[in-house]
């Protein structure tokens, strides 16, 4: 059976549809992936009898019109799921059960996917190893100590682990991205406004954007088409027409101009990121595209930057949390305020507090000006530097981290270090605009890598195709032992 | 207070002291649903019935703005003669409370929706103008009920998330009873408008009251007080009158005044302390990231303008132009909506002045003593022409009037048939009355003799005699006539 879980999203799609699987066998497959991989820690929740129920259905019924036809999928515990536990990786909600789902997820469903878990992430989804959950860290399919990547940890790790065929994240400041690279695999954060945010737990509201975490550029494709769409419930949802993205993947690249920022080449990089950039430069090349240097010269800002205004948005979205109507409350306290105190001290991890202070802290009168102000002007000049570039250039390609995954217990008492993992990522989150890391490499250890391409707003098919053609030419194999069998 | 002159000063110690007022009125607005959610914003339901997932902020819920709200606050904005912004941003308020479930307001900070407008009120004094700051419009928050259990506060969020215009005023108003007038004049046009019911028994218009006091002269504006959240006028009065002599007295000490947030205590009927400026929240304003800024095209606010209704200042002119009346019945007549259109089926119906004076005399008064709304009259627009049509024509003297009027408030019936069934039309017949008079000049004789020899007085005996053996009918223009032609001859 473990030969059902090897493969790729569309592999496994097109074997349903052939009738040479059923629903029932993939789900029993990965259900039975998933209880021998208890040791990653990748579940908060599981909803094997709900799937079991959902796979027969799809059997008894087959819609194979459909661009999930009965594929079971586990999906990050940021979206709210009706009638299934929702935590946010956080103790604060680790009791919530929401009456609702979330659009993104219900678009999922709607296309013949089902539930069959909720995947561990960092508290809020603030962190970048997974290891501020709740719930207690993740471990790294790659190797028995090193962190998957934050925030959506769970969702890379599972993924790696053929524990579930494809998944869905978020990604704020690179929470998609990054662990995808630490995984070898595919993460795909869209557009600002192409995925609804109804229904996920806010972290930064002009920042968050739900996407893809695959195993190839295809399954990005297919996935990003199944959960994407305009959304009336969300103020900020892009009101356009939907796109057929695997239909349009198109290998030919030849003549695209990739822009090379060279702002990118950060003091301290190890070398092996430097020369896995100089390779995907090269595949590109090969394949015809032609590469421009480039400079977006307020890349330097973008970390303070996005450090600001995200811990801004942050401290006013978790202000809801506070015992009156959900989640958990503290049983200690003598009044209205001591509720409060006692609630949120024992309800968030320490990154989250460090966060709501950051974002308090910026906001606050005498502050504002100097920090949250600054940081929207230079959020700006970050977002026009693209611009400016994005009329010379097709696509820009960087690294997508300045390492490879890093040791579980190693960052955790340095958060500016932990924050330094973002420095690629971050610039797109505030320019609101699509970027897919691809895994494209290894370092000495073997631990993957990968590369980030940056995309025009609302050109993912482009990006996609560009992923597709260097997937196929950079014979990247992820090299997973199952140690954990 | 003198009729015509302004005189509301309070008198210090040693000095002469003018108070300065400025309201923040909150006015819920008139919408079937919520300003961001589509709850129903019905008043009086059972607690905790009209609330949605947006308005108890529950994780991932969004805010998505009603439309309809925005189209009322621009109404209410080209009501208050006010700049109409093309661009505004809604704000997060921020601060912790149990009936605030997303733990802020969103409200707008910055750049509110309507910009600076003006209000004209009609003093006894001439007309003043009092300047509109701005207009925003804000979410409202639910309700604390501290009251229904010793241990525990219970929360109802009906009106969590309900639209609010919170309406600032310049610190332009002088006395509590200019205050009077401009929330009966804010309250005119927003109903006028169909905007805000101005309903304040269910809270529907709400105020903060900023009060200051400065000697007459001085230029400088004395530290303010904020008197919070006062729900009628009378209080408002009331607050103002007392925080107005707090102050002086505490000038008159050489004590200083403290910036601060009072409460107003409607028992003690005194205000009192709540929180210091160094106590007050830092709300952390900034822009609401789950909502885009509020583009508003000048085609619609074109649109808006034009379908607005005729507003008080508007029809009071031409009250004055197209029905004769004076600056007082016009003021009088269209300070509520309804009461002009009562007044207009009247007039058009029945002479003019004549109508503006028995609507603003009896009628009113009527209404005043049951306690009732000129929507529930129990005299029909219609029916009151007809009366004042009667009284106008001689069919009925003013006297007689007045008795069909009481008999129409117990039956609702139509005047003409009240004074045909019971036979209590004017005698206006020249004949019939100079036969009547001649039968009470002969049994008289006397007087008669007395009258004319000087004693003009008894005019006045004569005339009662011809009305009392008339029941009250006989016309008394025409019986002066007559009495005065027959008794020079």
């Amino acid at each position: 059976m473990d030969g059902i879980t090897n493969q790729g999203l569309k592999e496994i799609i097109d074997n349903i549809k052939s009738k040479k699987i059923s629903s029932l066998e993939l789900t029993k497959a990965y259900i039975k992936n998933i209880e021998s991989a208890k040791k990653l820690n990748s579940f908060v929740t599981t909803t094997f009898e709900q799937a079991l129920e959902n796979a027969k259905n799809f059997d008894s019924k087959p819609n194979y019109e459909q661009i999930l036809p009965g594929i079971p999928l586990a999906v990050k515990d940021l979206f709210c799921t009706e009638n299934v536990k929702t935590t946010a990786g956080s103790n604060i909600l680790h009791n919530f059960i929401p009456t609702y789902e979330s659009t993104v997820t219900k678009n999922l469903w709607n296309n013949g996917a089902f539930l069959l878990g909720k995947l561990n992430c960092d508290e809020f989804a603030m962190g970048s190893s997974n290891e501020t959950s709740f719930f207690g860290n993740v471990i790294n399919p790659v190797g028995d100590k090193l962190v998957p990547g934050g925030s959506s940890g769970g969702s890379s790790s599972a993924l790696a682990a053929d524990l579930t065929p494809a998944t869905i994240g978020t990604d704020t400041g690179g929470s998609i991205r990054q662990p995808a690279s630490f995984t070898g695999t595919v993460g795909l954060k869209p557009t600002y406004g192409l995925c609804s945010r109804w229904g996920i737990v806010a972290f930064a509201s002009s920042l968050d954007q739900a996407g893809p975490m695959t195993k190839t550029v295809t399954d990005c494709a297919i996935m990003l088409e199944a959960m994407s769409g305009y959304d009336e419930k969300d103020s900020t949802s892009i009101n356009k027409k939907k796109e057929p993205y695997s239909k349009n993947l198109n290998e030919n690249i030849k003549g695209l101009k990739i822009g090379i920022p060279k702002e990118y080449r950060v003091d301290n990089m190890p070398k092996e990121i430097d020369e896995l950039w100089n390779k995907g430069k090269k595949i590109l090349k090969d394949l015809g595209a032609q590469l421009i240097d480039i400079s977006l010269p307020h890349t330097k800002y973008a970390l303070p930057t996005y450090y600001i205004v995200a811990p801004a948005e942050a401290s006013s979205n978790l202000a809801r949390y506070d015992g009156v109507r959900y989640g958990y409350r503290s049983e200690k306290g003598k009044d209205l305020i001591e509720m409060y105190e006692n609630t949120r001290s024992e309800g968030f991890g320490d990154e989250v507090k460090r966060r709501i202070l950051i974002g308090t802290y910026v906001l606050s009168s005498g502050y504002y000006d100097a920090y949250y102000l600054k940081a929207q002007k230079v959020r700006q000049l970050i977002k026009k530097d693209f611009d400016d570039n994005f009329s010379k250039v097709d696509a820009i390609l960087t690294p997508s981290t300045p390492s490879s995954a890093f040791k579980i217990g190693e960052k955790t008492n340095d958060p500016v270090s932990m924050y330094l993992n973002d420095i690629f990522t971050v610039p797109v989150n505030l320019a609101g605009l699509p970027a897919l890391s691809l895994p494209a490499g290894t370092d000495k250890q073997g631990y993957p890598l990968g590369l980030q391409l940056i995309g025009k707003t609302l050109d993912e098919q482009k990006i996609l195709n560009i992923g597709y053609a260097f997937e196929k030419n950079c014979g990247f194999k992820n090299q997973i032992q199952k140690w954990w069998l | 207070m003198s009729k015509d002159k302004f005189d509301y000063f309070i008198n210090g110690e040693k000095a002469k002291y003018e108070v300065i007022i400025g309201l923040e009125v909150h006015a819920q607005v008139h919408s079937n649903s919520k300003l961001f959610s589509g709850s129903s914003t019905k008043f009086g339901a059972n607690p905790n019935d009209q609330v949605s997932l947006v308005d108890s902020a529950f994780p991932g819920m969004l805010p998505v703005i009603n439309t309809e709200c925005v189209k009322q606050a621009i109404r209410t904005g080209l009501g208050l003669n006010a700049k109409i912004n093309n661009y505004s941003v809604f704000d997060r308020k921020n601060y912790f409370y149990a009936d605030l479930p997303q733990g802020y307001q969103i409200s707008q900070y910055k750049n509110p929706i309507v910009g600076e407008g003006k209000v004209l009120l009609d003093m006894p004094y001439g007309s003043k103008e009092i300047g509109i700051e701005r207009l925003h419009l804000e979410q409202d928050a639910g309700k604390s009920i501290h009251d229904m259990d010793p241990s525990n506060t219970y929360v109802d969020l009906n009106r969590s998330g309900i639209a609010l215009m919170e309406i600032v005023s310049k610190p332009d108003l002088r006395s509590p009873e200019e205050v009077n007038a401009y929330i009966k004049k804010l309250r005119s046009i927003m109903r006028y408008l169909g905007t805000c019911d101005g309903n304040m028994q269910e809270g529907s218009l709400r105020a903060d009251v900023n009060v200051s006091v400065r000697k007459i002269g001085d230029k400088k504006l004395g530290t303010r007080c904020e008197i919070k959240n006062v729900n009628s006028i009378k209080f408002m009065q009331m607050a103002i009158q007392y925080e107005a002599n707090r102050q002086v007295q505490l000038l008159d000490e050489g004590k200083k005044i403290d910036q601060e947030t009072r409460l107003f205590d409607t028992k003690k009927n005194e205000t009192r302390s709540m929180r210091s400026k160094e106590d007050a929240h830092d709300y952390r304003y900034f822009p609401d990231p789950d909502l885009l800024p509020l583009k508003i095209e000048q085609k619609l606010i074109d649109e808006l303008k034009k379908s607005l209704p005729e507003l008080p200042d508007k029809k009071k002119e031409r009250f004055i132009k197209e029905y004769g009346l004076n600056q007082y019945e016009a003021t009088v007549l269209v300070s509520e909506k309804e009461i002009s259109n009562y007044y207009e089926k009247v007039a058009k119906l029945s002479d003019k002045k004549l109508a503006a004076t028995w609507m603003m005399g009896d009628l009113f008064a009527m209404l005043n003593e049951k306690g009732l709304d000129i929507s529930n009259s129990p005299i029909k627009a219609e029916n009151f022409a007809e009366l004042v049509q009667s009284i106008k024509s001689g069919e009925i003297s003013g006297r007689i009037a007045k008795e069909v009027f009481e008999i129409m408030i117990e039956s609702g019936d139509n005047p003409k048939k009240i004074i045909e069934s019971k036979g209590m039309k004017q005698e206006s017949d020249p004949k019939e009355l100079e036969k009547m008079i001649n039968e009470i000049l002969s049994k008289n004789k006397d007087k008669v003799d007395q009258y004319k020899t000087g004693k003009e007085k008894l005019f006045g005996f004569f005339v009662g005699q011809v009305m009392k053996s008339s029941s009250g009918k006989a016309n008394p223009q025409l019986t002066n006539e007559i009495l005065k032609k027959l008794l020079k001859s």
